[in-house]
């Protein structure tokens, strides 16, 4: 019995002495927290994927709340219903952005581009890119051992393993932007993602001088500057012998599709056009027939 | 017998071309002489099209301290100035030239006989060393005055001709010792003026024991030259690695060898400083090794620069049957060659054929944690936990982990019985880290 | 080949592979079931192939049905389990518990953290202390050595020289028996001489470092040495110590596992010696008479402390400048 009691009275003096030093340092380490960061991080998409430059949502809370005003911060992921729901919370206004989506900007699948040796290392396109041009003569191009996928958390761009390069899922991609910055060739981008999804890109990152671009991939960009003539709202410049078109200029005319040589200007989600025999190229000639 | 003292591997030598008389390539019909090294700015072209070059003719001149000039290896029209791939892929700009018969500058000594005498002064020495373009010739193609030039404060007490030639296969430094040993003292003497030490110490792997002995017998007649003899083992040709098995000393992680007071040369380095100093000879040709298991004639070849080394595998019987891969440089540490369309360059010490059972991969598997990595890693790393944490993109770690003391000798990836692309990943994890480290060095 | 192939360097590969380690590691033990099958004739035979047997059937079932990656039978390990598992029973033990000792090495001990190279604890002990623990009976009469035996489930039984020493009954055998191996013991764990066989074979072939098996039976030695200084009525002489029990075997090829064992030289020291003072802690102060597979389990579970904290000597630590 005695014994029962001593344990019981040790056991209820180390509890009262632990609760009052814990209270104690609770109060002494306290530190205050806006109340509103948990509401705006509750508003958030909760993916932490960091597209919006911050590490994770929580971070991004803070700086929303923290912020005069909410210039130049975007989630990505929850677009501008998301913003609005923040700038709600906390009395601001948020700027409204364009939603982007990302793109690939490289065509160069194997039938249009052969492959000239072979692979044997990790699977990995950093470690391809470090050790040297890649597998085909383009040295531009995609390797198509998917960074970009392993970067994607939201199962949004895959490698075709047919073609050898990825392909974005428009319903799926946040634009985050994490596989812009895993790509060591750079040829992922952020664009406008456009009326109805339309978008019109050009689908090559080559430098190289037309000639040499043109032999080591099909539809390639020769910087022959038709796209850039033909264009009426000046949208396309060529620097570094290659063609680029601005999103914000684009009207979405679709001239320079049909201009150029290579079909390396690529149109996305447009009807198929009122086919006039005479304007066609060889080259789409080709294609139809 | 010396050698290092951590970690450590033996891979089967295969040295097939051993104790075949260095050839004189043919001339090729056009050079393309590269203007980039491998580290540092590229040089700046001074010459332009349609000039009329002669052998050992500045054409590109060092832009900046760690870079080289480059002379024209053949005599000739320049028929343009343009890029040229090299040996990644990748554009690196280079001068042709459309070779026309072989006039040298007058300059140069071409004589064979041996000019013993040197009374430069320690500046003039270096001087006519940077003048001619000289290169560390083992790979990593440091400028050589460089090197001989120690920042403030450091004094080296040691010089070491690194004579080891540990990679499989190669033979032409062994064949040079072979050939030109005297030259070789010569040029230790010099370098050995030029760096105010009074000791020199050769090394070389004791599987070259015709060149021990060539050499210890001339090293008589020089002040101060001895000729150690090395256990055979791989990396031992590493700057680090040689230094701690000659004299002992580990330069401590992060630095350079002058810290411990200890300076590195290649022996055809050293060769090319007597040839430079000597005979006013500037770097325009170097002894390469074609060799393979399936090599129709494996042998050490006298190549001019910029010579394509498709011209100099044809004089050698050309590409055998079944090759799989073509190594650039030595099988462990070398680069695999897209073609042989590459113009030779200054650090090009050999082509090697792997057959093609032997150039793919084997399936990788589990990490069976046998610490096989870890017992032969000549720096005491664990390459199986950087290549993990390279794996998950931990930089942090990696770096705590001493990632930036891999010196990529390829040890780890050779000997794991998993396959594991150890190397691979450790590389990655090393560029990562370096990038990152760079960062905030540059912040500071 | 019309494409040459490119992969960074190096371009060689040693021709080291898993199962050329894991055939080593069984050929090494050859010498140890040899004798194991002269004392213990037909029983050893019988048990050593069950183990083997279930313990490549239960892998290749686990990997084929469970795990559905490439077949990793033939890498050898699970037959390497296998034989350690019945090298350390006794040889009279019935054929169903063998099997159950397989089944729970393989797939408790091993398969169920994702195979090969992933499991904290040795497989085989996982097996043998289960079944100690189970069927502490069946697992501690042990048969006496009668060389070419045919007798198995009914054979003679004879107390180990460990649990003389604990009980302090019995005649302890002589050195040389002991070093040779007469005496009641598990299959493979009684003769000294041929573990040190398979030992020598293990450094020659590089497999293993001494660092594990050398560190455990000095420490063990040096621990027990001081005991029997202090007490010699009391605690059993060293000698008697290293060649009795499961000590040699356990030394050599069960702490030596690649997967549960430290990843460098001083790292392998400290946990040889972890186990060799938990053994002779177990041994002269436990409830137990042999604690060999206890210590290795119990080090193994400090395996991953030792590898982050213990770090291999690394080039240039020291700077003498
Ligand atoms: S595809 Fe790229 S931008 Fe889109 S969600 Fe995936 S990683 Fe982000
Ligand atoms: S787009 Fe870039 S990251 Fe993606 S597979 Fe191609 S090269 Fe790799
Ligand atoms: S490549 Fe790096 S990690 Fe691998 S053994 Fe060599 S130095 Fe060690
Ligand atoms: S050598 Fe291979 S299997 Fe062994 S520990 Fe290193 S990575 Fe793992």
């Amino acid at each position: 019995m005695n014994l029962i009691v001593i344990a019981l009275l040790t056991l209820g003096i180390i509890g009262a002495v632990s609760a009052i030093i814990l209270y104690f340092v609770a109060k002494k380490f306290h530190v205050y927290e806006d109340p509103r960061i948990d509401e705006v991080e509750a508003a958030l998409p909760a993916a932490n994927c960091g597209g919006c430059g911050f590490p994770g949502c929580r971070g991004f809370a803070n700086a929303c709340v923290k912020a005069d005003t909410l210039d130049g911060l975007f989630c990505p992921v929850g677009g501008n219903d998301t913003m609005q729901k923040v700038a709600g919370i906390l009395g601001k206004t948020a700027v409204t952005a364009v939603p982007t989506v990302a793109v690939v900007r490289c065509g160069g699948t194997c039938d249009h581009r052969p492959r000239m040796n072979e692979y044997d290392g990790v699977k990995h396109c950093f470690i391809a890119h470090n050790l040297y041009s890649g597998e085909t003569g383009c040295s531009w191009g995609c390797l198509g051992l998917g960074d970009c996928e392993v970067s994607c958390e939201f199962d949004a761009i895959k490698v075709n393993p047919v073609t050898k390069l990825p392909e974005v899922d428009e319903d799926k991609c946040t634009s985050c932007g994490a596989c812009v910055k895993a790509c060591p060739k750079l040829l992922i981008e952020l664009r406008k993602k456009g009326p109805k999804s339309r978008r019109i890109y050009v689908s090559c990152r080559n430098e190289d001088k037309g000639h040499i671009a043109k032999k080591s991939c099909d539809v390639s960009c020769i910087s022959c500057s038709k796209c850039e003539k033909v264009c009426p709202h000046e949208a396309i410049t060529i620097t570094n012998n290659l063609a680029f078109i601005h999103d914000d200029k684009c009207k979405l005319c679709r001239k320079c599709v049909e201009v150029c040589p290579t079909n390396a200007i690529v149109e996305l989600n447009f009807p198929p056009r009122k086919v006039k025999e005479e304007s066609m190229t060889p080259k789409e000639e080709q294609l139809v027939g | 017998m010396k050698t290092f003292r951590i970690g450590g591997i033996h891979p089967k030598e295969n040295k097939f071309s051993a104790g075949k008389q260095i050839q004189v390539a043919e001339l090729p019909k056009q050079v393309v002489i590269p203007l980039s090294h491998y580290i540092g700015t590229p040089s700046e072209a001074v010459v332009k099209k349609g000039d009329v070059v002669k052998v050992g003719q500045l054409i590109g001149k060092a832009n900046g301290f760690i870079s080289a000039n480059v002379h024209s290896s053949v005599s000739g029209k320049v028929n343009k100035i343009d890029v040229q791939l090299d040996a990644t892929g990748y554009k690196r700009p280079a001068v042709y030239i459309d070779v026309e018969g072989d006039e040298w500058l007058e300059t140069i000594d071409r004589s064979t006989e041996i000019k013993r005498e040197c009374n430069l002064s320690k500046e003039e020495i270096v001087r006519k060393i940077q003048d001619a373009g000289i290169v560390g010739l083992g790979g990593a193609t440091f400028p050589t005055h460089v090197k001989l030039s120690p920042p403030p404060g450091k004094k080296a007490n040691i010089l070491i001709i690194n004579a080891v030639e540990c990679e499989s296969y190669l033979t032409c430094d062994h064949q040079l010792m072979l050939e030109k040993g005297e030259e070789i003292l010569v040029g230790t003497t010099i370098l050995m003026k030029a760096l105010e030490v009074n000791r020199a110490v050769i090394g070389i792997e004791s599987n070259k024991k015709d060149a021990i002995v060539h050499l210890q017998q001339l090293a008589k007649n020089f002040k101060g030259i001895e000729v150690e003899a090395l256990k055979v083992r791989y990396p031992q040709g590493g700057e680090k690695q040689l230094i701690d098995a000659v004299v002992r000393r580990q330069v401590p992680s992060g630095r350079i060898p002058i810290e411990v007071g200890a300076v590195v040369q290649n022996v055809g380095t050293t060769y090319a400083v007597y040839e430079a100093v000597q005979k006013n000879k500037p770097m325009i040709e170097r002894v390469m090794t074609i060799t393979g298991k399936t090599a129709p004639n494996p042998g050490n070849y006298l190549v001019r620069l910029g010579t394509y080394l498709s011209s100099v595998v044809d004089q050698a019987g050309g590409v055998p049957e079944g090759t799989g891969k073509i190594v650039g440089g030595g099988p462990m540490m070398g680069r695999s060659l897209m073609n042989l369309n590459v113009p030779m360059a200054k650090g090009s010490s050999g082509v090697v054929f792997i057959k093609e059972e032997e150039s793919i991969r084997k399936p990788v598997k589990n990490c069976i944690r046998c610490a096989k990595c870890v017992t032969v890693c000549p720096m005491g790393l664990e390459p199986f936990l950087l290549m993990n944490q390279s794996e998950r993109n931990m930089w942090a770690e990696m770096e705590d982990n001493r990632t930036m003391d891999c010196i990529e000798c390829g040890s780890c990836s050779y000997t794991c019985p998993s396959n594991r692309p150890l190397l691979d990943y450790i590389r990655f994890g090393k560029t990562t880290v370096g990038g990152i480290i760079r960062n905030r060095t540059a912040k500071k | 080949m019309d494409k040459l192939i490119i992969s960074p360097a190096p371009h060689i590969h040693g021709g080291d592979s898993v199962s050329k380690n894991m055939t080593g590691v069984i050929i090494a033990l050859v010498p140890a079931l040899l004798v194991g099958l002269y004392f213990f004739g037909l029983g050893a035979l019988v048990v050593t192939l069950t183990a083997v047997a279930s313990c490549i059937f239960f892998e290749y079932l686990i990997q084929k049905f469970m795990l559905k990656g490439s077949s990793t039978v033939m890498d050898g390990s699970a037959a390497l389990t296998g034989l350690l598992l019945a090298l350390n029973l006794p040889s009279n033990i019935p054929v169903w518990m063998v099997v159950i000792g397989s089944l729970v090495a393989i797939g408790i001990g091993k398969m169920s953290f994702g195979g090969l190279g992933n499991n904290p604890f040795n497989p085989a002990l996982i097996g043998r202390v289960f079944l100690l623990i189970s069927f502490p009976v069946e697992m501690t009469t042990w048969p006496r050595p009668v060389p070419f035996s045919a007798a198995y489930l009914d054979a003679e039984t004879a107390p180990t020289t460990l649990a003389m020493i604990k009980g302090h009954f019995g005649e302890i055998p002589s050195t040389l028996d002991l070093f040779i191996g007469n005496m009641g013991g598990s299959l493979g764990e009684i003769s000294a001489v041929a573990i040190l066989i398979g030992l020598v074979y293990l450094l020659v072939k590089k497999i293993i470092t001494w660092h594990i098996p050398v560190s455990i039976l000095a420490t063990v030695f040096i621990f027990t040495g001081i005991l029997n200084l202090v007490n010699p009525e009391l605690y059993a002489s060293p000698v008697v110590h290293l060649f009795s029990g499961g000590l040699m075997l356990g030394a050599v090829f069960m702490a030596t596992d690649y997967v549960t064992s430290p990843m460098n030289p001083r790292g392998m020291l400290v946990y040889g010696i972890g186990i060799g003072i938990i053994t002779v802690v177990i041994r002269t102060f436990g409830a137990y008479p042999e604690g060999v597979s206890f210590a290795i389990l119990i080090m193994n579970a400090f395996t991953p402390l030792i590898n982050t904290y213990i770090k291999p000597k690394r080039f240039g630590e020291r700077v003498k400048i």
